[in-house]
């Protein structure tokens, strides 16, 4: 009976109050928000699980990396959210540990006309510190410290702005956001 | 008390994912207007309902909401929409900015100075600053695309060889990021300096033209304007009768037909609580308290 459990609850109220704690961490890039009330299955955080309840659904094609990509994920995905799986570069949303995610080139960063048309890359780790990298950009006052899986590929991603993907970085309970706007330099 | 035959907050869970999805997209990248699937409410087009939505897909039950009209707490458009979500969500209501956690705003940012953990929601009624230079919608986009921008200095420097200066005094056009011409809603040029380095994360909801766009806190937001004719943000030229606020936006009101008139700050909230705290102004002498 796994796939039935580790929903919200309540779904009005439990994905209102993640919704928040997203947009506060895409708004706040670098600052660490907590996002609980999803119980998924292993590998699968609680924060991704959250992510997964609140953003993705029938209308959105999710593409999951080699790292989660197992039967149990896989059942409780179409359980409680029914979103199409899809091959990477035709992905919304994307599923996995950095490692799992490479090549993240191959995701969509939108078009000139329609930048928003871009994939939303949900990064497994295992802790969001220490601190290894330096974020600048909208959202943030002077500077921001964040635990990044390297920097290169984020200052790639800025580099092509308006266009690139958008990362949430999640580990147990924890939710970090890293949109496309931000700045990115390795300390 | 929530009425149980809405879903929390009256939309439906499907229609508010697909929302979020839009704010979050607004939120990567500022500025930039995110088409959305804009569903009817039960209220006319023009009257909120982008905001309505975009507050919709934002309020978590322990939110407690302001709506202001025009600065306004107390008219038509701002108590329904309060009574609205009181009914549906069943959350806090106040009048006062700073008791606020999500305030939805047709054409003002209050006067009392935002902070981190307040989402302001724009109403907005034609969400592309270019519309009234290029009606078609395939070229604007192009325009945003290719940073295509030349048209609307045109419009401001038309503006200063008609009028001797930018006579363009609400909905005045923002950069944003120094990428996109944004469009602040018809909020008074006075409020534009407001909208950028705020610490708020401000949403824009533009429900018949099915668009939302976002500025994150702190975001730069710079007023277009030409190095000999610098944007000025500006006022009425007199103090609030009713508190006497110097530095507040003001709504001129006509008391009669020969002439009559006063001056009042926009933001109720605003004046309301200067008078209480003892501010008079040259309508309400002290023994009128």
């Amino acid at each position: 009976m796994s796939d039935l459990s580790g929903g919200f609850t309540q779904a009005p109220q439990q994905s209102a109050r993640a919704f928040r704690a997203v947009l506060e961490a895409m708004a706040r890039p670098g600052r660490v928000q907590v996002l609980d009330g999803a119980a998924p299955p292993a590998p699968l955080s609680p924060a991704a699980g959250a992510v997964l309840l609140t953003l993705v659904d029938q209308s959105t094609r999710l593409y999951l990396a080699p790292s989660h990509d197992t039967p149990e994920i896989r059942h409780w995905i179409a359980f409680h959210c029914g979103a199409p799986l899809t091959e990477a570069d035709a992905a919304d949303f994307a599923l996995g540990t950095w490692e799992a995610l490479q090549p993240v080139a191959r995701f969509a960063i939108g078009t000139p006309d329609y930048p928003d048309r871009s994939a939303t890359l949900i990064v497994e780790c295992d802790a969001l510190a220490p601190a290894n990298a330096r974020l600048t950009g909208p959202g943030i006052e002077t500077e921001a410290l964040a635990h990044l899986p390297e920097t290169s590929a984020f200052v790639a991603n800025h580099a092509s702005f308006p266009l690139g993907f958008d990362c949430l970085f999640t580990a147990q309970d924890q939710v970090l956001g890293l949109p496309r706007s931000t700045e990115v330099e390795a300390i | 008390m929530t009425d149980h035959a809405y879903n929390f907050a009256y939309l439906d869970e499907a229609t508010k994912r697909m929302i979020r999805r839009a704010i979050l997209k607004g939120i990567a990248v500022p500025g930039y207007q995110v088409p959305f699937a804009s569903r009817e409410m039960p209220m006319p087009y023009g009257w909120g309902t982008g905001g309505v939505q975009v507050t919709a897909a934002c309020l978590t039950p322990e939110d407690t909401l302001k709506v202001i009209d025009q600065g306004a707490d107390d008219t038509t458009n701002a108590v329904s929409i309060r009574k609205f979500f009181e009914r549906t969500g069943g959350v806090e209501t106040t009048t006062h900015t700073s008791e606020a956690s999500v305030i939805q705003t047709r054409h003002r940012i209050p006067e009392e100075p935002l902070r981190e953990g307040q989402i302001l929601v724009y109403q907005v009624p034609i969400p592309e600053p270019l519309r009234f230079l290029e009606p078609r919608e395939s070229e604007t986009r192009k325009m945003h695309a290719l940073e295509e921008y030349g048209l609307m200095h045109v419009k401001l420097y038309e503006d200063i060889a008609r009028h001797g200066e930018i006579s363009t005094s609400y909905a005045y056009p923002v950069n944003v990021e120094g990428r996109y011409v944004m469009d602040p809603s018809p909020i008074p040029k006075f409020d534009n300096p407001k909208l950028g380095g705020n610490p708020a994360i401000q949403l824009f909801g533009a429900g018949r033209e099915q668009r939302i766009y976002a500025l994150p806190p702190f975001t730069e937001v710079v007023s277009l304007d030409f190095e000999d004719h610098p944007f000025q943000a500006s006022k009425a030229d007199h103090d609030c009768d009713l508190c006497g606020c110097a530095t507040s936006y003001l709504d001129e009101v006509i008391t009669d037909d020969r002439g009559g008139r006063m001056f009042v700050c926009s933001d109720t909230d605003f004046c309301e609580s200067r008078r209480s705290a003892g501010h008079r102004g040259r309508l309400s002498p002290e023994e009128m308290a």
